[in-house]
């Protein structure tokens, strides 16, 4: 059975936890006590993973590292390349990697600042949520252009992918991070209907949404 | 008075025992930064362990940092920006040979202390935010309990509290109708002695100990002393993690941020008695630093 090596608070652990459950993957989770005992950065971890970060997935002996990659390795061994990490459309594949790019930059600032607030990190809060807000801001624009043209995820195909799931985190973890999405009121109904996709599951911090009228 | 101005935390705020650092996290030789009441300060050891504060003042280079009161209690370091007692409030649970003390989870949240305190007493919220923990819908009823306040120690206790829980604490392995008293001994700290799942003479003590790092800004501090040969510190940690993080986006959705102390300010019903009797206890000790002090004309007027 895959483990995954995960912390419960953590963004980038949430993210394939997130993709496991939505291919309903079987697997164990390992605690990792990142906060208050720094686990991540112990000799014994970093025999894991020299980086000394999380998530790291371990499939038969298989390790890999990175959140990125560990959504991308399960989309094409678990859901055969096809919707969630589409292999098979050159131009599909290229917006997948643009965003997920993207959420990089969500990671260092949406995310760096809820460090900041949630376990006194010291990095220049106001420049991660000044930097978070840039992105929300082109992140929301594109979301409402898509919507125009019927579509409902980041990349222009009708199923959600590994973006999708590379972006939620940040986004619905931001209030966190005191970045508030008041403004964005697309990115809202685009995280509302990630949460209502078969499979989904919360993490302490994502508000629930309310049940559809039957 | 505008309730969102900069408040002065005054005495008895200032004369009071603050938690400013887990001691385990400290390191001799090095300080590491924090906040209280909206100042600077800075927490270290000496060389023998225990903990030094100072505050940071901002003036010149090279003028001597200004020192402050520092003790080690219950796995934190705590001082004081005023003229604390001699002593704080004791735990004697702590010292039985066979506890485990543990400093458990921290967490920033952006609420007053005073709220964050009074979600602690709030048996009403398990079945919903603790759903599967500490409550299960449907069994959501709260059972009439007692309060009153310690005429000795002028304490605040909640008394013959009673909840069924499914899974009380990391050692559980069923659910229980857990036995709760709560204790409310400094105008920013509370905690509870709970049924232990492993003894059932005695009780497990879970404790907030509030960080106030503004008015409206807490370090969400959590500690433990229980009874456990079974959980590994890991395991205990991570209860509460969870436990924690779960009432975090809670408090934060809380409006106001700050505890209106007048009464009737906020509908109350037969459970929420704790609470009420502890805004009157934080109004008779005069707090007015986190909370909306009763009196003040409401917006209407």
């Amino acid at each position: 059975m895959i483990k995954l090596y995960d912390y419960l608070l953590s963004a980038n652990c949430y993210k394939a936890r997130l993709l496991l459950s939505m291919l309903d993957v079987p697997h164990e989770l390992v605690p990792i006590e990142f906060y208050p005992r720094r686990e991540h950065e112990s000799a014994a971890f970093k025999k894991i993973n020299p980086l000394g970060h999380i998530p790291v997935i371990d499939d038969d002996g298989f390790i890999l590292r990175d959140a990125h990659a560990i959504l991308m390795y399960l989309a094409c061994k678990y859901d055969g390349g096809r919707d969630w990490y589409p292999t098979g459309d050159p131009r599909l594949l290229g917006e997948v990697a643009s965003w997920l790019q993207f959420a990089d930059g969500t990671a260092a600032t949406a995310s760096a600042a809820r460090l900041c607030i949630n376990f006194g990190y010291d990095f220049d809060l106001e420049a991660c949520q000044a930097g978070a807000h840039r992105l929300f801001r082109v992140l929301d624009e594109h979301v409402w252009f898509r919507e125009q043209e019927g579509l409902s995820w980041v990349a222009s195909a009708a199923a959600p992918t590994v973006a999708d799931m590379a972006l939620f985190p940040d986004v619905a973890l931001s209030e966190e991070g005191g970045i508030s999405r008041e403004d964005y009121p697309a990115l809202r109904r685009w995280t509302e209907r990630i949460q209502r996709l078969g499979g989904f599951i919360d993490m302490p911090g994502v508000l629930p949404v309310a049940p559809l009228p039957s | 008075m505008d309730a969102t101005a900069p408040q002065e935390p005054g005495p008895p705020i200032l004369d009071l025992w603050h938690p400013v650092a887990i001691l385990a996290e400290l390191t001799a030789g090095e300080t590491i930064r924090t906040r209280l009441l909206d100042r600077d300060i800075a927490v270290g050891l000496d060389g023998e362990g225990a903990p030094l504060a100072w505050l940071i003042t901002g003036e010149a280079p090279g003028g001597a940092p200004e020192s402050l009161p520092a003790i080690a209690a219950y796995e934190f370091a705590w001082t004081s920006l005023g003229t604390p007692p001699a002593e704080i409030f004791a735990i004697p649970e702590c010292d039985e040979p066979d506890r485990r003390n543990l400093a458990t989870f921290s967490v920033g949240v952006h609420v007053s202390a005073p709220r964050a305190v009074e979600n602690f007493l709030d048996l009403g919220h398990f079945p919903y935010v603790h759903a599967g923990i500490l409550g299960q819908v449907p069994r959501t009823e709260v059972a009439d309990y007692r309060v009153e306040v310690d005429p000795e120690t002028n304490e605040l206790w909640a008394l013959d509290c009673e909840f069924f829980q499914p899974q009380a604490a990391a050692a559980s392995t069923d659910g229980q109708m857990s036995q709760y008293t709560y204790r409310v001994p400094h105008p920013y700290c509370v905690m509870l002695y709970k049924s232990c799942p492993t003894d059932e003479s005695r009780f497990d003590v879970i404790a907030l100990f509030c960080q106030a790092l503004s008015a409206d800004r807490v370090l969400f501090h959590t500690f433990m002393s229980v009874i456990d040969e079974v959980s590994s510190d890991e395991q205990i940690r991570a209860f509460q993690t969870l436990v924690s993080a779960q009432d975090k986006p809670i408090l934060e959705n809380q409006t106001p941020r700050l505890l209106p102390l007048e009464v009737g300010a906020e509908a109350s019903v037969r459970s929420d008695r704790a609470s009420v009797a502890y805004r009157r206890w934080l109004g008779d000790l005069g707090v007015g630093y986190g909370v909306i002090p009763a009196g003040l004309p409401d917006d209407g007027s």
